[in-house]
């Protein structure tokens, strides 16, 4: 178990490597250069070589690399282009929001996939099973930040009911107990929402194939022939078995809700990792975009292993055939 | 074939993406006309849904901030958006199946090396890696499809490879491996098409993906650019005025989830068919 753990670990970070290098290796050779957004077309070549000499960007490719990776993992992680802030800040303050909002919406959907999958295998076949798969198959196609709009169209808009940007209202810091947690609620509402329906769609679709499959082995038959009620069969002896797959799902899907955080971040104005990286991007802002691509790759790959943990975890069978 | 079309899912499926294919094809017929044509603005702009202009145009999901037509924009922008999904799907069903067939039927190292590639692939973050990718170059149609296929290769070569690898040990391989085929002969006729239905559905549903995706890179400003018509772009400049005139940001995205719902239900519904396990649930 254990060198299973350290082959992965090892294979885990020869990725987020070969992530930052492919990373670093796009940056150089894309078009565009970040001393030109920073100086404006006003500036003089002298000016443009001076401060690119300040920010070693006139180094070579590779020692450029092997300079930023030494730093890197020292976590000196440099300062941002466009903002003059320290990187580590920026990230410091862009993770907890992403974190928390990943990890509720992870949850949240899955839990409610959990009940919605499981109640259409158990009635597989008849209407309520149809309309919770047209209700699923729906939300599954619908994209991030449109569903987003709407929400704020709705929600914003027409109800007035719910803020549709931020994190946190412009009097926060003025907000104590009750009324601070409400106002941070409010923020939340809409981001996460939009982002736990995304994921209940793929959820509630896995476990209904799961479950099913479950539901149709000999032991749900035995378990039938012993006259138990259906409630007890699906609840106590389909769903555990079924959890196997929906677990080794929930840490891979880890990956795909962080990309749908990207963009249900834009929308919301969301002070997280994805609303960073996009700016960064469009920025060129380097130091930025490299340690945002390192830590969402670090992400994954954790994701990945959290998969294989739970899944051992939930399944005895696996520690044996590892 | 027949229980494909008694499917109710797949008879939706297939409804749905041959009307929008036929009104892409057949743009200019089914609409106004250019999907960038402007007339007087001010009086022509937020003209609502069902009404008509000023100057008796009828708009039937009415205009945007410019005074154009929004079903015009829809239809055109079908044509961009399903040409950039199944363009992209392509490329990345070239990429997947080379990568596929090639390490499931050699051994040895390059077998390793592009299953290795190929997990190192599917661990990279595809939206940071797309936000780089669309954000360094100049953003462009076919830059949007090159990055989109590149992408998104690594499910179809997994599938493939473990087609090909169960496939190549069946005796009617070791037939033509027997009456003396080369290798490659063998690859291609016989194990190959046998190798391809599941690849299909995969494709389906890759369709409807990369539409999202192109549609969230229009939407960042990273993908199609204005002022030509893609679902993520119209949907980009309805944000702005998702008050004034909410039907601007609303049709296109109806149009996308319609598209990906049907693209999904398809290919649900040719893995059942295709999948004897699961006909009798």
């Amino acid at each position: 178990m254990l060198a299973r753990l350290g082959h992965r670990l090892l294979a885990g970070i020869a990725v987020v490597l070969g992530v930052v290098t492919l990373t670093f290796v796009l940056l150089h050779l894309a078009p565009g250069d970040p001393i030109d957004i920073m100086l404006g077309p006003s500036a003089t070549a002298g000016q443009v070589a001076a401060q690119r000499h300040t920010l070693g960007l006139d180094r070579p490719v590779p020692t450029q690399f092997a300079s930023w990776l030494g730093r890197f993992v020292r976590g000196d992680w440099g300062t941002s282009i466009a903002k003059g802030r320290p990187v580590r800040a920026i990230l410091g303050d862009a993770w907890p929001a992403t974190v928390r909002l990943v990890v509720l919406s992870l949850i949240l959907s899955y839990l409610i996939g959990l009940g919605v999958g499981g109640v259409q295998a158990a009635r597989s076949g008849t209407r309520t099973d149809t309309a919770l798969s047209v209700i699923t198959v729906t939300l599954f196609a619908i994209p991030g930040y449109w569903l987003g709009l709407m929400l704020i169209l709705v929600f914003t808009y027409w109800t007035q009911a719910l803020p549709a940007f931020g994190a946190a209202g412009l009097d926060s810091d003025y907000l104590r107990g009750g009324s601070w947690l409400l106002d941070q609620l409010r923020h939340l509402a809409l981001p996460l929402t939009a982002l736990t329906l995304i994921g209940l769609g793929g959820a509630a679709r896995f476990v209904r194939g799961a479950m099913l499959e479950t539901l149709s082995q000999p032991f749900i038959t035995t378990a039938r022939a012993k006259g138990l009620t259906t409630r007890r069969v699906v609840g106590r002896h389909a769903l555990r078995h079924a959890l196997t797959p929906v677990v080794t799902l929930l840490g891979l899907s880890l990956p795909t809700l962080f990309s749908g955080a990207v963009f249900v971040e834009a929308v919301f104005a969301w002070p997280g990792v994805g609303r960073v990286l996009v700016e960064a991007v469009q920025a060129r802002d380097y130091p930025v975009v490299m340690a945002a691509t390192a830590i969402s790759a670090a992400l994954v790959v954790a994701g990945n292993m959290l998969a294989d943990i739970l899944a051992t975890w939930v399944d005895p069978r696996l520690r044996h055939h590892a | 074939m027949k229980r494909l079309l008694r499917d109710r899912r797949a008879a939706f499926g297939c409804s749905v993406l041959l009307i929008v294919v036929l009104c892409a094809i057949a743009a200019p017929l089914v609409t106004n006309g250019d999907p960038m044509s402007q007339r007087d603005i001010v009086v022509t702009r937020f003209v609502p849904p069902l009404s008509s202009d000023p100057h008796g145009v009828f708009h039937p999901i009415g205009t945007d901030r410019f005074g154009r037509d929004v079903w015009t924009r829809l239809v055109y922008g079908a044509r961009i958006s399903m040409g950039i999904g199944m363009l992209a799907v392509l490329v990345s069903l070239a990429v997947g199946i080379v990568v596929g067939a090639v390490a499931g039927y050699w051994r040895g190292p390059v077998s390793l090396a592009l299953l290795g590639l190929t997990d190192f692939a599917l661990a990279v973050p595809r939206v940071v890696l797309l936000l780089l990718l669309a954000a360094l170059w100049q953003p462009s149609t076919v830059l949007v499809i090159a990055v989109l296929g590149l992408t998104g290769w690594m499910g179809i070569a997994r599938l493939v490879h473990s087609e090909v690898r169960s496939l190549a040990a069946r005796p009617f391989v070791e037939g033509a491996v027997a009456v003396g085929a080369r290798r490659l002969r063998v690859l291609a006729r016989h194990i190959l098409p046998n190798a391809l239905t599941p690849v299909i559905v995969a494709a389906a549903l890759g369709v409807g993906n990369a539409i999202t995706l192109e549609a969230g890179l229009s939407y960042l400003g990273l993908g199609v650019q204005p002022p030509t018509p893609s679902w993520g772009n119209m949907m980009e400049s309805g944000r702005d005025v998702l008050v004034n005139a909410p039907w601007v940001a609303t049709a296109p995205g109806i149009a996308l989830v319609l598209v990906v719902v049907a693209c999904t239900l398809l290919g649900d519904a040719v893995r059942d068919v295709l999948d004897p396990t699961t006909r009798h649930s």
